[in-house]
């Protein structure tokens, strides 16, 4: 097999953490606009033959809801969807979400693309997976300039969950919502803790050695490269282009 | 059965109106949007159902936008909306930012003709805080009178805009499973409709097309535009031209790149796509 691509190893590190027993069980997902990486993952669990209903906001042909976009909502609105993915322009150490932009609402530093629908699927969702490439203290700020989504609420306020974890370019941290803290989980080839801590701009827990993420296994490789990419070259046809050379569909 | 054409429609939106669109995912009516900027129109407050895409950013290049209330707005794999962008940061429009179910929660309680409709989430966010017509109440139901939760105001667009596969002889309108844009037509005062085309019958009295259908209780006119959601994509009918819109969001990096653009896309390109 040719080497692994950074986007192969962040879909494989994804759909671990999918997976995870000690998380409450994602029986339904659901994945919303420009989310490649996060929709190889869910495609990859699926494709290995775990239970799982996938949800795709952007897929044209066969697309789940007949009732609208809102209908994705309705149905986090009662708890019928179990995992969604957010990222963010900005994301501190709290895991509070920023996609509205930098400086003075509503951005008038650098304008991010808007909140899209994290204000509440970050609440009503058990549980959500932040996924970020970029891993620089631009991103990984001490403190979002404007909240989008507030990863965690006081007491009283109606939320089902929040992060799990942030997987990024670098490596994986878990979310800790009882302390409002990230613990560094594992290491992407050839970085160090140091060498996170460098690009981070918000603190850390780190507990005893930090593991290496694994590489994806030649069955994940074989079926992301294969059966994954045919799931999703209709939607995303640039990105399965540029990881897997595949041409677009006429 | 004689239909309006894309530019009578235009016609009929006065300058201020607000006007609720559907995103790129969803049937857009480039057309319309195209025959706005042509018509000259002016101080636009365009809702973008739930986000905004290529035909907002389009409208805000061409002077027609006073404010944008919308969850996001994104060329998707194009990037950023570069119009939009520059015109923040110049002042010349005003953003209201939401969040995707908050702006369906708006329509729906337009729907049921309710004042309000209530909706989870939201506490915390820095949107809240910039919406001053969005309240946060005890919930009336708790036992212990707390459980705070938002309250959003309805919101009844003067227009709905959006393209669909087809209007029957009774101008009933088909668009599958876009139900967004049933919702954004029943809340709205009117609807402006663009069709690829107009088939004999009635899709009521069709049990197989009358689910995607929109009763012409709330179309107040369509007219056909082929290929009217361009380089949007339409159903299974046609697909999303990123070629075309990355071409866009390169020209329309700069001001005269963008000003090039619509001379040739939205006012010459109108003759020349006339004449073919």
């Amino acid at each position: 097999m040719s080497a692994i691509a950074l986007e192969e190893r962040l879909a494989a590190t994804l759909a671990r953490l999918i997976l995870d027993p000690s998380a409450p069980p994602a029986r339904h997902i659901a994945v919303g606009a420009a989310s490649p990486i996060p929709a190889a993952a869910c495609w990859l669990v699926k494709l290995m033959g775990n239970p799982v209903r996938l949800s795709l906001l952007h897929k044209r042909s066969g697309n789940p809801f007949t009732e609208g976009t809102r209908e994705l909502f309705d149905l986090t609105g009662q708890g019928r969807i179990d995992l969604f993915f957010l990222g963010g322009g900005q994301i501190d150490g709290q895991a509070n979400l920023n996609l509205v932009g930098t400086g003075e609402w509503p951005g008038m530093s650098v304008r991010f693309p808007g909140s899209f629908g994290s204000a509440f699927m970050y609440f009503m969702t058990p549980r959500t997976i932040l996924f970020r490439e970029e891993h620089s203290p631009r991103v990984l700020v001490e403190r979002v300039d404007n909240i989008s989504a507030p990863g965690v609420s006081p007491p009283g306020v109606f939320r089902r969950g929040t992060a799990q974890a942030l997987v990024t370019g670098k490596c994986v941290f878990r979310f800790h919502p009882d302390r409002a803290r990230f613990s560094l989980d594992s290491l992407h080839p050839g970085e160090t803790v140091d060498s996170v801590r460098a690009a981070t701009g918000f603190g850390f827990d780190v507990d005893g050695d930090i593991p290496a993420t694994p590489d994806p296994t030649e069955a994940e490789l074989a079926l992301l490269r294969g059966r994954v990419c045919d799931e999703m070259v209709e939607t995303y046809p640039d990105f399965c282009s540029r990881v897997w050379g595949r041409a677009r569909a006429a | 059965m004689m239909l309006p054409s894309v530019d009578a429609l235009a016609a009929q939106i006065p300058d201020g109106a607000l006007v609720a669109m559907p995103p790129d995912n969803s049937l857009p009516s480039v057309a319309l949007a195209k025959a706005l900027i042509r018509k000259g129109a002016r101080r636009l407050r365009l809702l973008g159902v739930p986000v905004s895409g290529f035909a907002t950013d389009m409208l805000i290049g061409a002077g027609c936008v006073a404010e944008v209330e919308t969850s996001a707005l994104s060329l998707g794999e194009a990037g950023f909306p570069p119009r939009f962008t520059a015109a923040l940061k110049q002042g010349r429009v005003k953003v209201r930012d939401a969040t995707c179910p908050a702006i369906h929660t708006m329509l729906q309680a337009a729907e049921k003709g309710v004042p309000f409709m209530p909706l989870r989430g939201i506490i915390g966010s820095d949107i809240l805080a910039n919406r001053p017509d969005w309240k946060v109440v005890p919930n009336p139901f708790a036992e212990n009178g707390e459980d705070p939760i938002v309250l959003l105001p309805a919101k009844q667009p003067d227009f709905a805009v959006f393209h669909a596969a087809m209007a029957d002889s009774e101008g009933n309108v088909w668009l599958g499973r876009r139900r967004e844009c049933a919702t954004i037509a029943h809340a709205s005062r009117q609807a402006l409709v663009t069709v690829e085309r107009v088939v004999e019958g009635n899709f009521l009295e069709d049990e197989r097309m009358a689910p995607g259908a929109i009763s012409a209780n709330y179309i107040t006119a369509a007219a056909i535009a082929e290929r009217g959601a361009h380089p949007v994509a339409l159903l299974d009918e046609y697909g999303f031209d990123s070629a075309y819109v990355a071409d866009y969001a390169r020209a329309a990096k700069t001001e005269e790149g963008f000003r090039a653009w619509i001379d040739r896309e939205v006012f010459g390109g109108a003759r020349k796509v006339a004449a073919e």
